[in-house]
């Protein structure tokens, strides 16, 4: 029997960002349609993979992910590289020192490492800070200006600390994420305040602050459906690219952190680190999410071959 | 999808002769629509406005149930696209899949293994229900065997998968005990289904319908309708990430929207390929979007503990928060001068309160103050946890006679309300970490 089949269209578009410059750029966004339902609208850019790069290693990570991402981590110029053999699309800056209590690095200390990290790479970065107000902000125009031109990503403007990274991102022509605490009204309005000073809504990414698998999983997830819901019914301040927070996030889950001396009946730790990571950015590609920021080089390349899957035209 | 008083009255023969007890057929329209009366009532409904009332009341997605007892599992029965609508209903089932050509020694150590595919999380059991049996022997006798393991010997109820109704009739011959666990039968075909339908139909199981294509599943399962068995599970034939995803969304969709019969059951989906990492890809795919039973090839516990952790969150229900019993929480070897730290009784907060502590590995206390469920900064400012209550819960909590001090840590977040807390409670109050992924540094240093 012929079915009529049951579809969706929609009156609005997702902004399309473009990240980088030339020949390196990376563009997100544009979506017509709910993820990877091609039939029923365009997709036009595929989701795209960041690795996540510190300027130190986060002491919380676990032992079995510092193993197979190698001695590149002790230098972060190093570490860039790595993505750049991956093939991810962007690299993740992830600032820290500026914000130390003890011997923290200067803002021109970190603007050298960010310049260092595009120049070595020349993929398009995204550069965000710890969320502490003050280093920060003291941090951001430095990094801002040295890459001026470059269109990075710079993360993240919230609801009370957005005025600096916004003024500096303008001058220097970057793209912002806002950041929410999963709450879609405080994303709004977060990007209502942002685009009160003059910044363009179509070069913000929206973060909903989502948590690894297992962990509060739902609740950003649900917020992503929502978010992406509202913005192709209509809604233009809400219609941004979303970007997923998922390598340092899956790092905090017990089932990765615990040992198989612990948890013998959890199986192989190395595994289980990929397998969560694979599964946090799967599920969250699901909802929505355009940019995946990893930290397993199994686990990218595993979700590299599945959005390319995804992303195959049909028929 | 329910119709309107509306849609009912166009049905009724609109006379206005007051037969049901009601003065008008509009009135008795939407009496009906709000489900306070029977159209039995009206003696005068034609057959046409019976079945599309009777079709209307059907849930848009059958419920199936698989397995028996304590392994009786139910799937479908959903009613929306998206989780925040409302909630997802009924868990997706996970099986595992198994060759029927292992031999005694091979089946019993893939029972035990899978046996072992139980954890507890977030307070709750959660784990393997199925293992399915795929049969390429061509040999009933040797089907039967493993499927008498998997009966007798597994936490799982079996999932029959033989396209050969010989096969599948001859195993209830040979396995006692298999009717009664209520196996699932994989699958009926365009080919065998009048032997399968009979073969569920005698034995009141549960049967998978298998066709290529939306089209040629709808056609297949209406055929077996039309022997009036409906208890069914939907594959189309779909094995790639992309067309299980748009079918299984189509499904859903014709079920919820169309409120299309043919494809109103749920789904089996199968991430069955030899590379574990990919299973693990796929299956999380299906386990988010709509599969009914998610088949798995691979019984490695890294690979089923994030798609049972997916499922759990996924079909989590968004409109109640999950709780845990407010109260006081040992963990580890406690003393009476162990940590004594004070929470929600969000179950979020405080099992990520419990993993730290844990990690941090210093035995302490843990005091679930109860905030309805909420975390700690919507708690605090919503007044559900004050100064007061918290120092209540202090107090009433027997925490004083096992302990050998009277000091509390706060998480950082409420660290405004330590004065207060301290004067109620009569407790010396110490403020932690904003974050519980500060507790195990904390407790490190406040116990040196």
């Amino acid at each position: 029997m012929t079915i009529e089949r049951v579809t969706r269209k929609w009156k609005n578009s997702i902004n399309v960002v473009t990240i980088g410059n030339d020949e390196n750029k990376v563009q997100v966004g544009g979506e017509t349609t709910l993820p990877f339902l091609h039939d029923e609208g365009e997709m036009p850019h595929k989701p795209v993979i960041a690795l996540e790069v510190y300027d130190q290693v986060p002491d919380t990570w676990t032992d079995s992910l510092l193993e197979t991402l190698g001695d590149v981590v002790k230098d972060p110029v190093e570490w860039a590289k790595k993505g750049k053999e991956l093939g991810v699309d962007l690299i993740s800056l992830r600032l820290t020192k500026h914000a130390l209590e003890e011997n923290p690095t200067s803002p021109k200390e970190c603007a050298e490492l960010a310049k260092a990290v595009s120049d070595a790479t020349n993929l398009p970065l995204i550069v965000w800070g710890t969320g502490d107000k003050e280093p920060d902000n003291d941090m951001y125009p430095a990094v801002s200006q040295a890459l001026a031109g470059q269109q990075c990503l710079f993360g993240s403007a919230t609801e009370d600390n957005y005025k600096t990274l916004a003024a500096t991102c303008i001058a220097d022509g970057h793209n912002i994420i806002s950041e929410s605490p999963i709450d879609i009204n405080i994303c709004k309005q977060v990007n209502v305040l942002v685009s009160d000073m003059g910044f363009p809504l179509d070069k913000l990414v929206i973060f909903s602050a989502n948590g690894p698998l297992g962990y509060g999983l739902e609740y950003a997830y649900s917020i992503m459906e929502r978010t992406r819901l509202a913005a192709l019914g209509g809604d233009k301040l809400m219609a941004m690219p979303i970007i997923a927070n998922i390598g340092p996030e899956v790092q905090r889950a017990k089932e990765v952190k615990a040992s198989v001396e612990e948890y013998p009946e959890w199986g192989s730790q190395k595994e289980r680190g990929i397998g969560w990571e694979v599964a946090t950015a799967v599920t969250y590609l699901q909802a929505g999410t355009d940019i995946l920021t990893m930290c397993n080089p199994e686990a990218i390349k595993l979700v590299q071959e599945y959005i390319d899957g995804l992303m195959a035209a049909k028929k | 999808m329910a119709l309107t008083a509306m849609d009912i009255y166009k049905l009724l023969p609109k006379t206005n002769c007051g037969d049901c007890g009601t003065p008008t057929c509009l009135a008795f329209a939407m009496q009906l629509a709000n489900k306070n009366a029977s159209l039995d009532d009206c003696p005068h409904a034609s057959d046409e406005a019976k079945d599309t009332l009777a079709s209307a009341s059907q849930p848009p997605v059958r419920l199936i149930k698989v397995g028996a007892g304590d392994k009786e599992i139910e799937i479908g029965n959903e009613t929306v696209m998206f989780r925040h609508e409302e909630t997802f209903h009924h868990a997706c089932g996970l099986a595992v899949q198994i060759s029927d050509e292992l031999s005694d020694e091979e089946a019993d150590k893939e029972i035990e293994k899978i046996n072992n595919l139980w954890f507890e999380r977030v307070g709750e059991m959660i784990g393997v229900e199925l293992i399915a049996i795929k049969e390429t022997s061509r040999d009933a006798e040797q089907f039967a065997g493993v499927v008498k393991k998997v009966v007798e010997d597994s936490k799982q109820a079996p999932v029959l998968m033989s396209y050969n109704p010989e096969i599948i009739g001859k195993a209830f011959e040979l396995v006692s005990g298999l009717a009664e666990a209520k196996p699932l039968i994989y699958a009926a075909n365009e080919d065998n289904y009048e032997q399968m339908v009979e073969i569920a139909k005698k034995h009141d199981v549960a049967l998978v319908a298998y066709a290529e294509g939306l089209e040629a599943l709808a056609d297949l399962t209406a055929k077996i309708a039309d022997l009036d068995f409906k208890n069914i599970v939907l594959d189309s034939g779909s094995r790639d990430a992309l067309d299980v995803l748009n079918d299984t969304t189509q499904i859903r969709r014709q079920g919820l929207k169309n409120n299309f019969r043919p494809l109103g059951y749920p789904t089996i989906a199968f991430a069955t390929e030899d590379d574990k990492e990919e299973v693990v890809v796929k299956a999380s795919t299906y386990v988010a979007k709509y599969a009914g039973i998610v088949v798995i090839k691979g019984d490695e516990p890294w690979q089923v503990l994030p798609l049972l952790a997916l499922r759990q969150n996924i079909y989590t229900d968004p409109r109640v928060p999950p709780t845990i019993e407010p109260g006081v929480y040992e963990v580890g070897e406690v003393g009476p001068d162990s940590p004594v730290l004070l929470t929600t009784n969000f179950a979020l907060t405080y099992f990520t309160v419990l993993a730290e502590v844990e990690a941090s590995r210093i035995p302490a206390y843990i005091l679930s103050v109860d905030t309805e469920g909420q975390s700690v900064l919507t708690a605090y400012s919503s007044e559900n946890l004050n100064a007061e209550d918290a120092a209540k819960a202090m107090n009433s909590s027997g925490l004083k006679d096992k302990l050998n001090h009277s000091e509390i840590i706060i998480p950082g977040y409420v660290a405004v309300m330590s004065g207060s807390l301290e004067a109620e409670s009569g407790w010396s109050v110490k403020v932690g970490p904003r974050e519980a992924g500060g507790l195990p540094n904390y407790l490190k240093e406040y116990t040196s």
